[in-house]
């Protein structure tokens, strides 16, 4: 299927001289749940200002759903929906008002119950008539975010939904948006939280310094540079790592109950057989085991890192 | 042509008129009437006509000229600057709407504001003064291309401006000097001839005689100049508004 968003060649070099994004190549596919991460200053909200004409190329193309975003800009508007880093509202503005005004600027036609339904979803129905600046940041992030629905966007991005968010707006915000993305629309979200990536994306882009520097299915990135831990529970302390032993990248917790084995997924088992057999061999019993998988945070601090 | 967006940004603007009747109709009216009282009742009755008309009748046009240039530019700097400032702008950045819809949704509704507020100020004018209207066509031509023209420049000063201070300049220091010396208040010809000379320079001189010219039939220049001159206004303004969509001056970064 042909991708819903094309990247190209994209640069973006403000009137500063700063160049805040670097020759990015980069595909959305149709339908999916796209995270970009990438530490403050990558370049995330300009990627997306690009895709959405509030900031001109440098050099490059994008297309929207096959529309040029620069040519046929009409078109490729039209399908796209942006919640903004920001919180910017009118004042004045009541709620129902500012998200009708949404949809008409995006060339809808009124439909009173299509912003009733995106409202009642979004729980801010009883906030209809309130005037926006009576709203908490939370109230306004969603009004924000009903009036990137209000026409009905097939494309959606989210500019750090959830930044400044208690817990429980957070899960709703994500419960939206699998909602969202199970009605058929395709979302790109950045977030600092890597964990939101965790739960919530197909797919993970990072961005460091105005480059792609990985794009992968989340499962797989998970397996493929994921490091595990296996933990050996052991019913009588050890006082020091056994010399047999020592040829294991081993640790021993304080109380030396628990012994932490780290490896590589890509290396293969043989190690944890030739662990566990050395372990027998020289007499320690252990009563439990399991393992944990390095969580997407790891990686993405050693990738910037990298960098 | 995204019609909707049009209707939906005309709306918002024009709403927001209404919340802000005071300052937007309210406040032009009062001083209008004070203008009346003071010039054309106390200092008026010591004049006795100007060009064979009362000096009370004598002044509206350049009164509502007054208003009329000076609220078409505010309002319509405010209706492009706000968005601006508060970063709202970035839905209309984003929206599928061409920059021709854009300028005639902010432009056709401070535009409208105006022709409003001048015909209210024409309404309490009839109160104060007999008047006549000779060519009432004309009169709402000039009203209109005015109105638009100056909404137009207002437009592009609230794209350019980047502080409230910047917003107030041009109208304060600009636009209020050259309409008291561009014959709102008294006919060309009692100015000594140098004077004269300088005045064919002000530009507003020539919307003042035009628009006075619909009234009582009597101008300080060929009517014909006058609407020439405000044409080439207003081309100005469309040309230097075309330029800054092009180049996303201020607006895109
Ligand atoms: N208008 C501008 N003029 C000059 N430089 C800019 C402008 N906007 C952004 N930048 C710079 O471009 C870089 C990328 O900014 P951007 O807002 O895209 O980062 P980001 O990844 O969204 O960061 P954050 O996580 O903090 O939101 C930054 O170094 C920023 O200072
Ligand atoms: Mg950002």
């Amino acid at each position: 299927m042909a991708p819903i968003i094309a990247i190209s060649g994209l640069s973006k070099t403000y009137a500063s001289g700063f160049q805040a994004l670097k020759n990015i190549d980069l595909e959305i596919r149709r339908g999916e749940i796209f995270a970009l991460l990438g530490p403050n200053g990558a370049g995330k909200t300009t990627l997306i200002s690009v895709i959405c004409g509030i900031v001109n190329a440098s050099a490059g193309t994008v297309t929207a759903d096959g529309h040029d975003i620069v040519r046929d800009y009409r078109a490729a508007r039209s399908k796209i929906g942006l919640v903004p880093q920001e919180l910017t509202t009118d004042a004045f503005e009541t709620v129902w008002a500012t998200v009708s005004f949404s949809r008409g600027l995006f060339g809808k036609r009124p439909d009173p119950g299509h912003i009733e339904t995106v409202l009642k979803s979004l729980s801010l129905w009883d906030k209809k008539d309130s005037k926006l600046r009576t709203l908490s940041g939370g109230m306004k992030r969603r009004v924000l975010i009903a009036k990137a629905l209000s026409h009905e966007p097939q494309i959606l991005f989210l500019d750090e939904p959830t930044a400044g968010v208690d817990v429980e707006l957070r899960r709703d915000m994500w419960q939206i948006v699998r909602r969202l993305r199970d009605s058929g629309v395709t979302i790109i979200l950045t977030t600092h939280y890597i964990a939101e990536a965790e739960e919530m994306a197909d797919r993970i882009g990072v961005i460091n310094k105005g480059e792609i520097v990985l794009v992968e299915e989340k499962a797989v990135l998970m397996r493929k540079l994921g490091k595990k831990q296996l933990t050996l529970h052991l019913p009588r302390p050890l006082t020091a790592i056994p010399a047999a032993l020592a040829a294991y990248r081993l640790e021993l917790s304080a109380d030396g109950c628990k012994l932490t084995y780290s490896y590589d997924t890509q290396d293969g088992e043989t190690d944890i057989a030739a662990l566990l057999h050395d372990l027998t061999a020289s007499g320690i019993p252990f009563r439990d085991l399991h393992t944990d998988e390095s969580s997407l945070e790891d990686i993405f601090v050693s990738l910037v890192r990298r960098q | 042509m995204n019609l909707q967006a049009v209707r939906a940004i005309y709306r918002f603007e024009m709403a927001r008129t209404g919340r802000t009747l005071l300052q937007s109709i309210v406040s032009p009216v009062l001083s209008t009437s004070l203008y009346f009282v003071v010039f054309g009742a106390a200092i008026g009755s010591r004049i006795a006509e100007v060009d064979g008309i009362s000096y009370g009748a004598f002044i509206v046009p350049g009164l509502i000229m007054l208003s009329l240039l000076t609220q078409s530019i505010s309002n319509a700097a405010f209706g492009i600057y706000f968005p601006r400032f508060t970063g709202t702008i970035y839905e209309l950045l984003s929206a599928p709407v061409s920059y021709i819809e854009i300028v005639l949704a902010y432009v056709g509704a401070a535009a409208s504001k105006s022709i409003i507020l001048g015909l209210i100020i024409l309404a309490t004018a009839w109160l104060f003064v007999p008047m006549r209207i000779e060519h009432p066509v004309w009169m709402l031509l000039f009203l209109v291309l005015t109105a638009v023209t100056f909404s137009l420049f207002g437009f592009i000063i609230g794209i350019w401006a980047e502080g409230f201070e910047k917003l107030q300049l041009v109208p304060l220091l600009i636009v209020t000097p050259l309409t008291f010396l561009g014959g709102s208040f008294y006919s060309i010809d009692m100015l000594p001839p140098f004077w004269q000379t300088v005045t064919l320079f002000n530009p507003v001189v020539y919307l003042i005689s035009g628009f006075r010219w619909s009234f009582y039939g009597i101008a300080d220049v060929g009517v014909g100049v006058s609407l020439a001159m405000t044409l080439v206004f207003l081309a100005a303004c469309l040309a230097v508004v075309h330029w800054i969509f092009r180049t996303g001056y201020k607006l895109k970064a």
